[in-house]
């Protein structure tokens, strides 16, 4: 899927440490990562992105510190720290 | 500090980037805003491995030469601020005040995501919500996908789903086979279109294209494993690992709402044939004035920059052009109307608002979407209702009260930047 020549990042999701390439927004490196979800709901579910597209907010993680962050409208950057609930970490 | 500028334009997808070049070549001062981190909508997003697209590619050349352009990305209209105002935030500035002369509203369209059980795993997403994610660089490679919903939405999904390497299960559609098949005879009329269309589907060869058939189900463990899609009378489960679901577009129009234009029933922006809304100095174009295609907003987008800067170009040609994607527009909506089966809510235990965790039972209980609200938190979360309310506005008839600021989610520096800002001189 990686075509040879194209910048990559390292951003890391939790204490995992993932490279990715350059213009991948966070949701994306979210599921690269393994990660099963982005929030928990109001009666303890997990969701993900739902709209892809900055209108329903279920992306919305921590990213560097800043909470309600929308995953499907942030571009990784290097060194990039994002983190979501325990329960949604693959490991 | 509050910036000034001729125009503002909200939104960079084809209208708000075709406003702005040609407001720019008449000389104005332009500001170009968009919440997402790169231009280009919905229909040109880039991404890893999606470079810009030839039209997106020369609009963005041309507006990069222009000294009078100012582009604001990831950036959103968080409230008005006075007359003739907006109180914006910005990933990388924080909360910023600016002012116009003349306003072009190019907000675009959401997909109507309907609700049904199961349609909280993670898995489960919009059509176009699959598309932007995969352009956003979501591996797929190998997965079992349904597309479901209405309209030729699902056959952009089913392309892009393809070409990155997904399995797509089957393409679900509400509208019935003849609709569809005389929709797909009309595209004579529109060869460009035709050919797009025989391209993005090879041809429906191998596919299981489903019509008359909608998502009752998706079910799973913690994400999306199976679907059951009623087709007439038969239920059919199928395995997957993701269900891309979405019903045809909605306008967006909160800012516009706020401001005082005239919205009609169908929930577009309404304007004449200048562009021009109801409301003084503010204009609008593409989709958030109708559902109509990329073509159809660039057209209409160049004309609101005409109008906005007082260009006196010739219309004619462009009048022409935007008379011609409306009709195509209108086959779109007559071919791919919600029927019955789409029209009536799911079981009552469903969850209507996904914010809140409100189901479609305990709603449904109060007369209207204010009643609602109130007792039940229905459509007060995070996305203000812009999931629930468009499928309560389907279902139930409700018209959503105009929108208070903020109009989204707003860290309360942004907020303070707006006090900060001096009394505005009229």
């Amino acid at each position: 899927m990686i075509s040879p020549g194209t910048t990559r990042i390292r951003v890391t999701i939790d204490n995992q440490s993932i490279e990715v390439e350059t213009g991948t927004t966070v949701a994306a490196a979210l599921v690269l990562a393994g990660v099963k979800g982005t929030r928990i709901s109001v009666d303890g579910e997990p969701r993900a992105a739902l709209c892809g597209m900055g209108v329903c907010q279920e992306c919305r993680v921590t990213i560097d510190g800043g909470s309600h962050a929308l995953a499907c409208q942030t571009l990784c950057r290097e060194g990039q720290v994002i983190s979501v609930p325990h329960m949604m970490n693959a490991r | 500090m509050t910036q000034h500028f001729d125009i503002v334009v909200v939104g960079a997808g084809p209208a708000g980037l075709n406003a702005a070049h040609a407001a720019a070549r008449e000389g104005v001062t332009v500001a170009l805003l968009d919440d997402n981190p790169r231009a280009g909508g919905q229909i040109w997003r880039q991404g890893p491995g999606q470079p810009p697209q030839v039209p997106l590619q020369r609009l963005l050349a041309d507006l990069n030469q222009q000294s009078n352009v100012t582009y604001f990305s990831s950036t959103r209209v968080i409230a008005p601020l006075g007359a003739h105002g907006l109180l914006l935030e910005s990933a990388g500035h924080g909360g910023v005040g600016i002012r116009y002369e003349r306003l072009i509203l190019a907000t675009g369209a959401r997909e109507r995501l309907l609700p049904f059980a199961g349609w909280t795993l993670p898995g489960v997403t919009g059509a176009g919500a699959l598309q932007a994610l995969i352009k956003g660089g979501m591996p797929v490679h190998g997965e079992r996908i349904v597309i479901a919903g209405s309209g030729p939405l699902l056959i952009a999904a089913l392309a892009t789903a393809r070409a990155a390497g997904a399995r797509v299960v089957a393409v679900v559609e509400q509208a019935p086979a003849f609709e569809v098949a005389r929709f797909g005879a009309s595209l004579i009329s529109e060869p460009a279109k035709l050919r797009q269309a025989v391209g993005m589907t090879r041809g429906f060869t191998g596919l299981r294209y489903w019509t008359s058939s909608i998502v009752q189900e998706a079910h799973g463990e913690g994400c999306v494993e199976r679907v059951t899609i009623r087709r007439g009378e038969r239920n059919v489960t199928l395995a997957c690992d993701r269900v891309a679901c979405g019903y045809g577009l909605v306008p967006n129009v909160t800012l516009a709402h706020a401001l005082g234009c005239a919205i009609n029933e169908a929930g577009e922006i309404v304007v004449d044939g200048e562009q021009r809304s109801s409301v003084g100095g503010v204009l609008a174009a593409g989709e958030c004035t109708g559902i109509g295609g990329a073509e159809l907003a660039a057209v209409e987008g160049e004309l609101a920059g005409l109008s906005a800067s007082g260009s006196a170009a010739s219309r004619a040609v462009l009048h022409a052009q935007r008379a011609r994607w409306r009709r195509f527009g209108r086959r779109v909506e007559a071919a791919f109307a919600l029927r019955d089966a789409a029209l009536v809510a799911p079981a009552a235990a469903t969850l209507l608002c996904r914010c809140e965790d409100v189901s479609l039972g305990e709603v449904r209980a109060y007369p209207d979407w204010r009643d609602a609200k109130l007792h039940t938190r229905c459509g007060m979360g995070a996305c203000q209702g812009r999931i629930c309310g468009a499928a309560a506005s389907l279902y139930f008839g409700w018209q959503a009260a105009a929108p208070r600021p903020p109009f989204s989610p707003a860290r309360i520096g942004t907020l303070m930047a707006a006090s900060e800002e001096p009394p505005l001189a009229e």
